[in-house]
């Protein structure tokens, strides 16, 4: 029972639905709102359900269904917030319930930094929906007319001319035996009278987290269950040629060993293969696996090397590629000779590394699979787990747990089909515990990429004519075999869609082939288009002689709604209702110079700040970063203000947290995150050669500054990421006048 | 046979002496909110206290616990949230919240040694312990605010 409004041209890749954050190219909404519930929906029971996102019980608790997945987002928070403002319910007294995968719920998928965006609308309608039944009821019993009674008193109804109130609770019954009202028949309360949307909120699992309550996927135990840790293939590819566990079964508590078919080309979420060591605890499963003899065959990726292969990019930079935009003729402009000025950017490998490492419990059981995990994709399990293990998705049961950190690898549940696999070999529930090294090690790794832009300036410095080349392994290669080019959803994340006002302008998008798995991680291909373009007009700026913040307002030119190409509809059609307007972009951009003090402030040598201006997932950012770098280069960052437009905000307290962790996520991309790989070997394997962002070395203050905006809601949950490592390379050249055109920092004589 | 109290439990342990605390608590006890971030020592994510002390206890043989007294995230609430534990509550720290149970063991740590703690100490203290979330300007303030509450 699943409505989708457009397929797109690229549908199903591979027999497998493309489940790309970045584009969204089937949007799922529930068709089946008001219809009947599946039987896994805890709602199921509850006296009134008029939907299957609520439910009212005759004590007056209303059950909220969250159907996406919380790694952190707030999500589990944010969306009943919206069911209860606009059932007028009272939120203390509002349960919320964490969905299975089920397809009648619509998207699960919860990436892309859209839960709210394409959720909106439906949890006021589910609020309202169960309002209007209530009222309705109480309307009856009284025998008044509907239009008197009120909600304002929250989780009552009331008629105000006889005093009279009815709670919830004790109008459920009569409520029920109601027709549900058509989606026509609602009214839905004015901006004016929310009192949840736009009001800040704890989430709602606050208190659970600080006492260690909650249960993520690592917490998830079955009675009978065994741990499993996997070798996996060291490269992408690679298969067991042959394997001594003589050593590995001796550990205590190791009771065997399984192997793993290796995957068939694409690989998209299927398990790497490699051989399990089965125990009945983890650490056991560890111990053992370190015994295991393996002679691996590596297969073709063993020859992938990070430092050849970043030259090979870089080469490919240089020549030209697929046009993915052309206005005007900067070919033309370029001839005629003049000033030019041009820069090659580069970006690494990253991982992802969220707290929990993956991880997932599933039981096989007579033809059907149940899975406890931490994934930001349920119905992705259901369709994987299916594939893998022979059996229907229908058959397939996915129990979301709290995920500890997401930030898109949880959305590829590869982790979870080596659980189901392994439960059906076993015929009893296995846990499969990924160690840190299998996390940074087997990722589907955020992409490296190569950049290259040129402009012809005039007298005052501006661009007349202005050529961008980006080279990357795409996500795309992840689902098909052989993929070298970006699509059009990685080009519109800053490539295509580059905002500046420019006579001539060119994209282009050069080949590149993958030997690890690239997948998305948070911003995603934003990440490093938005380094290498804010960088590149910051440059141009300094070459100018220019002030940062007026070459870049003059870049973008007067407010204007620009013209988008390819429509970004294609692949996302509610983007049909967020045209990109370069208005909101110069406003954000101004409010922050603002904010920071740009231009107002003194410093003392080595200190500076930088700006950067990024639209992405809808959401419009600038952000000012201050930086002070000592003589022997160490950075310290004091303060970053950032400003963002993300038009509707349901909770600002989770958008000012979403905010503040962009900047120590970005902190980290730009001082320390690499991966690099010899042989086709990933070279890191943990926090000591793979460092994230620690307190010591995060900006010590971010202030957050949200655009008061009637306009609908966007992204919020990756929107911060982008600008943040173009600002802060801006500043450290403000401060040392030294260019970072590679990051991380760490490789250009900084820490 | 390792003998041990765990939160105010005696208990007694004759697995493998090398099995580290963190998956004796986890697997063997079933106290799962002890988390597991990287084995190594480097992320904070297991910290409890070994007699008041905090220590990663993913590097914690069992071997060396005898007659220790551990406290987890499960063991300081006293009744009611710990100073700590409000504090967190009321800046709202938590993202996901995976980490939270390791920062605030680190943090129950510092707030027992010190009444008062500047900007400093607690860089020093809590740069132990990873949140890939980036909350640390909100731990930040809630050790300060639950530092002010039992000074």
């Amino acid at each position: 029972m699943i409505t989708i409004e457009n397929v797109s041209r690229r549908g199903f890749l591979g027999g497998m639905l493309w489940t790309g954050g970045f584009v969204l190219c089937a949007r799922l909404l529930p068709q089946a709102l008001w219809a009947e519930d599946s039987s896994e929906a805890p709602i199921a029971g509850t006296v009134l359900h008029p939907t299957i996102f609520v439910g009212i019980n005759a004590d007056g608790t209303v059950h909220v269904v969250a159907h996406r997945s919380d790694m952190g987002t707030g999500t589990r928070t944010s969306l009943p917030r919206v069911v209860a403002d606009e059932l007028d319910a009272d939120w203390a007294r509002v349960k919320v319930h964490q969905a299975v995968g089920d397809a009648s719920y619509g998207d699960q998928d919860t990436d892309g930094s859209h839960s709210i965006r394409d959720f909106f609308d439906v949890m006021r309608q589910s609020g309202a929906t169960a309002r209007l039944m209530l009222v309705t009821a109480a309307a009856g019993q009284w025998k008044v007319p509907v239009s008197e009674c009120s909600t304002d008193t929250v989780h009552t109804v009331a008629h105000p001319k006889t005093a009279r109130t009815l709670g919830y609770g004790e109008l459920a019954l009569a409520a029920s035996r109601l027709p549900v009202p058509k989606k026509e028949d609602l009214k839905f309360k004015p901006r004016s009278a929310w009192r949840y949307i736009g009001k800040p909120s704890a989430h709602y699992d606050v208190e659970d987290l600080c006492t260690g309550k909650p249960v993520f996927g690592m917490d998830v135990r079955r009675e009978g269950m065994v741990y499993a840790a996997i070798a996996h293939p060291p490269v992408l590819g690679g298969k067991i040629k042959s394997f001594d566990d003589k050593a590995a079964l001796q550990v205590r508590g190791v009771s065997q060993t399984v192997a793993i078919e290796p995957f068939k080309p694409p690989h998209q979420f299927q398990p790497l293969g490699g051989l399990a060591v089965i125990a009945d605890n983890t650490w056991s499963a560890f111990k053992g696996r370190k015994q295991l003899q393996i002679e691996w065959d590596n297969g073709s990726n063993a020859s992938f090397d990070s430092d050849s292969f970043r030259k090979e990019m870089r080469e490919t930079s240089r020549k030209p590629g697929k046009v993915v935009r052309n206005i005007g003729d900067v070919d033309a402009e370029f001839g005629k000779g003049g000033k030019i000025f041009e820069a090659d950017y580069y970006t690494p490998l990253l991982a992802h590394v969220s707290m929990e490492p993956p991880v997932a419990v599933a039981e096989y059981r007579a033809g059907k699979v149940v899975v406890w995990t931490c994934t930001q994709n349920p119905q992705a399990v259901q369709e994987t787990v299916a594939k893998v293990v022979g059996i229907k998705k229908e058959d397939v049961t996915c129990h979301v747990t709290l995920l500890g950190g997401g930030f898109g690898r949880k959305s590829k549940p590869d982790y979870a089909a080596e659980a189901a696999l392994l439960s059906q070999k076993l015929g009893k529930p296995v846990k499969v515990v990924w160690s840190r090294e299998d996390d940074v090690k087997f990722d589907y790794f955020h992409t490296t990429a190569a950049m290259y832009l040129k402009a012809a300036l005039d007298a005052n410095g501006k661009p007349t004519a202005w050529l961008q080349r980006s080279v990357f392994p795409p996500i795309g290669s992840t689902f098909g075999v052989d993929v070298k080019l970006g699509d059009s959803g990685e080009m519109a994340m800053g490539w295509s869609n580059l905002p500046f006002d420019l006579p001539n302008h060119r994209a282009e998008n050069g080949e590149a082939s993958a030997h690890v798995r690239i997948g998305w991680m948070r911003s995603v291909a934003n990440v490093y288009h938005a380094f290498a373009v804010q960088s590149f007009a910051d440059e141009l700026a300094h070459a100018a002689g220019r002030d940062p913040l007026e070459y870049l307002l003059a870049l973008i030119g007067p407010g204007r709604i620009m013209k988008e190409d390819p429509d970004p509809s294609q692949d996302d059609p509610s983007a049909v209702n967020y045209p990109f307007d370069t208005a909101r972009l110069r406003q954000v951009t101004e409010l922050a110079a603002e904010k920071a003090g740009w231009g107002k402030r003194k410093f003392a040598k080595g200190t500076a700040q930088g700006i950067a201006v990024h639209r992405s997932f809808l959401s419009y950012v600038a952000t000012v970063v201050e930086v002070e770098v000592s003589d022997d280069g160490a950075v310290t960052i004091p303060r970053v203000d950032t400003v963002v437009d993300a038009g509707t905000i349901v909770n600002p307290d989770t958008v000012r947290a979403q905010f503040e962790g962009a900047a120590v996520f970005g902190t980290s991309i730009a001082r320390s995150g690499e991966i690099t790989a010899s042989q086709g070997v990933i070279k890191q394997s943990n926090f000591h050669d793979y460092p994230v962002t620690r307190m010591n070395q995060a900006p010590y203050q971010v202030n957050v500054h949200i655009v008061d905006s009637e306009a609908l809601p966007a992204g919020v949950g990756e929107p911060g990421v982008p600008p943040f490592a173009p600002a802060l390379c801006n500043a450290i050249f403000a401060a040392t006048g030294k260019r970072v055109r590679e990051l991380p920092l760490s490789r250009n004589g900084f820490s | 046979m390792v003998r041990l109290n765990v939160n105010g439990v005696e208990r007694s342990f004759d697995g493998d002496p090398e099995m580290p605390l963190l998956w004796y608590l986890r697997d063997i006890l079933g106290m799962a909110g002890t988390k597991f971030g990287c084995g190594m020592a480097l992320c904070g994510a297991c910290t409890v206290l070994e007699n008041g002390s905090a220590v990663r206890s993913c590097s914690t043989p069992m071997a060396t616990l005898a007659g220790k007294n551990i406290t987890t995230i499960e063991g300081i609430a006293r009744p009611g949230l710990h100073p700590v534990q409000k504090a967190w509550v009321e800046a709202n720290v938590p993202q996901c919240g995976y980490c939270q149970p390791g920062q605030i063991m680190q943090a129950v740590a510092l707030i027992n040694s010190k009444r008062k703690v500047t900007d400093q100490e607690i860089d020093e203290v809590m740069s132990g312990n990873i949140c890939r979330c980036g909350t640390y300007q909100r731990i930040r303030a809630a050790i300060k605010a639950a530092a002010q509450e039992t000074a």
